[in-house]
């Protein structure tokens, strides 16, 4: 099937075009992009949107194996089409983890099967992820894990991160990594500050964060290794990834859409689907991030997909899991954090969610050169439109933005050439 | 009492005093005030909730406050049925949310619930069409204690603008503080907390109030002290202080009050540790409206599901 995508602004910033053309996919892949391109190929008219490249979310939850009740690979997928992901990198806290090369092929299996987008597996760091022994990240690399995390979970002991980044650093493979000091962290469940005081709730103190950002990339440093910090929620940890950027240590990062669009003060109604780790912090955190996306501190915005059925999310504060779905909200929520407010431009937006994650994991996708696979998305910048809990593909619906108009919307997605389709059949 | 103004009652539920505003918590005292002298007649008992009921729903153990709003609902004409369940066990089994449709099923009128957890009461408020008062979640609210506290503090003193209030204690930790502090402030008391540093939780000046580390200064200028129940217990860091030195930095003592305005007005939500955040001299003086907040407390909990069953819903 050939497409030609017509009178688009064609965003494409890996090879700095950003002008008003056609783009031309057939075989699967990026033929031509052009002016006034002509040819018998399926004419989609694109005026008014933007053609990118496939956004590539590095921090995805699809529960599988072990939580299908929660998300499945197939579930997932649909959700990442939703929004805009062509390519998705799925974290390893599924039940059995994703700690050796066995679990990871028969993953490797389903996802032939059922996913929609294209799926890559991130392993774990320890096994079981508990922290005290590191797995093999050359058998895993060997079988396909592009990355290693044992998102969730911290590792701890100092002796055993070092020696998972010396093997990062042999094997090239990149440490994803959630920093959390569970000794500052403790059983808190929201931000530490007023708000936490006003509803008595235990809180979650930057330094929990931060503190493990700075010992994390002192030890990268020692060890000359890459690191990428996850999910990046408050503004020490930015200082301490500034200054590390600036010093040259080869230290990347990520923040999610939810820690620019909300803040601590959305827990106030007890809404678990305001939970999730880190947590919501302050007005000034989301501001500094803002400042961070622009100023190329955090390199990559990734979604944290962490999908929770209703039922483990109904309850009491205390007791509901942490985590929020993102796939399908990520781009509206970008859109109007960042490009409405003038923080990134569209090429910086497309940069910060399909080529800088590319990069970082090391995969030959976020750019629209000519014979590239045709992983492409097409946006409405200006469609706003109800985001409501029938419309979610994800089998959890645990979203805090449910009945939120949003604004910017995914129109058509292309993966490997062919229209997607959230058609589940 | 204060002159009633034309207030009408439209919340279904009582989750906190953050919730409310003045005139509605105005509202609240003087429906009590009415109430109050029904519990001092021969006959105890006004039909104001015959054929409603009231489940007293506790997932923490309480007695005082459980027979406070028992005796309450039964004063008003209501039926009432108590239930403990054990929250540690109610989190393997049946959520809060299913447990409250249950109890609507049963068509159950108001639901009184106490819950460790902070938010409790509102999770559930917003999952029944039931009322649901706040009975004690978590360190977030008490509001009914906060509400007889400040009926009992207007009683003595004839008013709570412009009054100086300390509350003394584990701030940190207490419900009661927190509501104290919403009802306090909104009614234009001039509010100081006091407590060792680690007991004083962060940003609490932001709720308007006086933050102090030396109980002199809290109550030298004070017209009342609420002194709060020190849970010792609780610590498993052991960082707290201990009983005894707990008692000479912070308890309240007769050689302490002899420095404080001579009728300065002595509450506790109690129980009392007596000798720990007060001695027995203190809590049986003069000075003391202990026994009083506990008679008025069935006024104000009587009051409170009053309003709330007759509340004019949309």
């Amino acid at each position: 099937m050939k497409y030609l995508i017509k009178n688009g602004r064609v965003v494409d910033p890996a090879n700095k075009i950003d002008d008003i053309l056609d783009l031309l996919i057939s075989g699967g892949k990026i033929e031509k992009i052009g002016k006034n391109l002509s040819d018998k190929a399926e004419s989609i008219d694109a005026k008014g949107m933007i053609v990118a490249p496939g956004f590539v979310d590095m921090h995805t939850h699809l529960r599988e194996p072990g939580r299908e009740d929660e998300e499945t690979v197939l579930t997932g997928t649909l959700a990442a089409i939703k929004g805009g992901f062509t390519s998705i990198a799925c974290m390893p806290n599924t039940e059995p983890p994703l700690d050796n090369p066995a679990i990871i092929k028969s993953l490797k299996d389903t996802i032939k099967k059922d996913a929609r987008v294209n799926v890559l597996i991130i392993g774990a760091i320890t096994e079981g992820r508990a922290g005290k022994r590191a797995t093999d990240f050359h058998k895993m690399k060997k079988e396909g894990a592009v990355a290693v995390s044992d998102d969730g979970a911290s590792v701890d002991d100092e002796t055993v991160m070092s020696g998972a980044l010396e093997q990062s650093k042999e094997e090239g493979l990149l440490i994803i990594d959630h920093c959390e000091d569970r000794k500052l962290s403790k059983d808190g469940v929201m931000n530490h500050g007023f708000t936490a005081t006003k509803l008595g709730l235990k809180g979650i103190s930057s330094e929990s964060e931060y503190e493990r950002v700075k010992r994390d990339i002192e030890l990268a440093k020692s060890a000359s290794a890459r690191i990428h910090i996850a999910h990046v929620s408050t503004k020490g940890s930015v200082d301490v990834i500034r200054r590390a950027k600036a010093e040259g240590v080869k230290v990347t990062a990520e923040t999610a859409p939810h820690y620019l669009a909300l803040t601590e003060e959305c827990c106030a109604t007890y809404d678990s689907n305001t939970k999730m780790n880190p947590p919501l912090r302050s007005k000034e955190d989301a501001e500094e991030l803002k400042r961070a996306l622009k100023d190329g501190t955090i390199d990559v915005i990734a979604t944290d997909h962490a999908p929770h059925t209703d039922s483990e999310k109904d309850v009491e504060f205390a007791f509901a899991p942490f985590g929020i779905i993102g796939l399908e909200t990520a781009l509206s929520l970008c859109v109007m954090e960042l490009v409405e407010k003038k923080v990134l431009s569209w090429p910086e937006l497309i940069t910060k969610m399909s080529v800088n994650p590319s990069k970082i994991l090391g995969i030959d996708k976020g750019s629209l050169k000519s014979g590239a696979i045709a992983d492409v998305v097409i946006i409405d910048p200006d469609g706003e439109y109800t985001y409501t809990k029938d419309s979610i593909a994800s089998r959890s619906k645990n979203s805090p933005f449910i009945n939120w108009i949003l604004k910017g919307r995914v129109s058509k997605v292309f993966v490997g050439g062919k229209l997607a389709t959230t058609d589940n059949l | 009492m204060a002159n009633e103004k034309k207030t009408v009652w439209t919340k279904k539920d009582l989750l906190g005093l953050e919730y409310l505003s003045r005139e509605e918590i105005e509202h609240i005292l003087y429906t009590a005030a009415s109430f109050k002298e029904v519990t001092t007649r021969q006959i105890k008992k006004v039909p104001a909730l015959r054929g409603k009921t009231v489940v007293n729903l506790f997932y923490e153990p309480s007695t005082r406050t459980r027979i406070s709003f028992e005796l309450a609902a039964k004063r008003l004409s209501a039926d009432v049925i108590n239930v403990g369940v054990e929250s540690s066990s109610v989190r393997k089994g049946e959520t809060l949310i299913d447990t409250g449709k249950n109890i609507e099923a049963l068509k159950i009128d108001i639901i009184v619930v106490r819950h460790d957890c902070s938010g409790a009461p509102n999770i559930l408020a917003r999952s029944v069409k039931a009322s649901v008062v706040n009975a004690g979640d978590g360190w977030h609210e008490h509001p009914t204690q906060a509400l007889l506290d400040i009926f009992t503090l207007k009683s003595k003193l004839g008013r709570i603008e412009g009054l100086n209030v300390s509350i003394i204690g584990d701030i940190a930790h207490s419900r009661v503080a927190r509501s104290n502090i919403w009802g306090l402030t909104k009614l234009g008391a001039k509010v100081t907390v006091c407590a060792p540093k680690m007991l004083i939780p962060d940003g609490i000046e932001k709720m308007g109030v006086k933050v102090t580390n030396d109980l002199d200064e809290a109550i030298t200028e004070a017209d009342a002290i609420n002194v709060l129940r020190m849970q010792l217990e609780r610590d498993t860091s052991g960082a707290f202080p201990t009983k005894i030195d707990f008692f000479k930095q912070y308890g309240i003592s007769e050689e302490r009050l002899k420095k404080c305005k001579k009728d300065i007005v002595v509450m506790h939500p109690g129980p009392i540790n007596r000798g720990v955040e007060m001695s027995s001299g203190v809590a049986d003086g003069l000075n003391s409206v202990i026994l009083e907040q506990v008679t008025n407390g069935i006024a104000v909990r009587m009051a409170v599901l009053y309003l709330v069953a007759h509340a004019k819903r949309n």
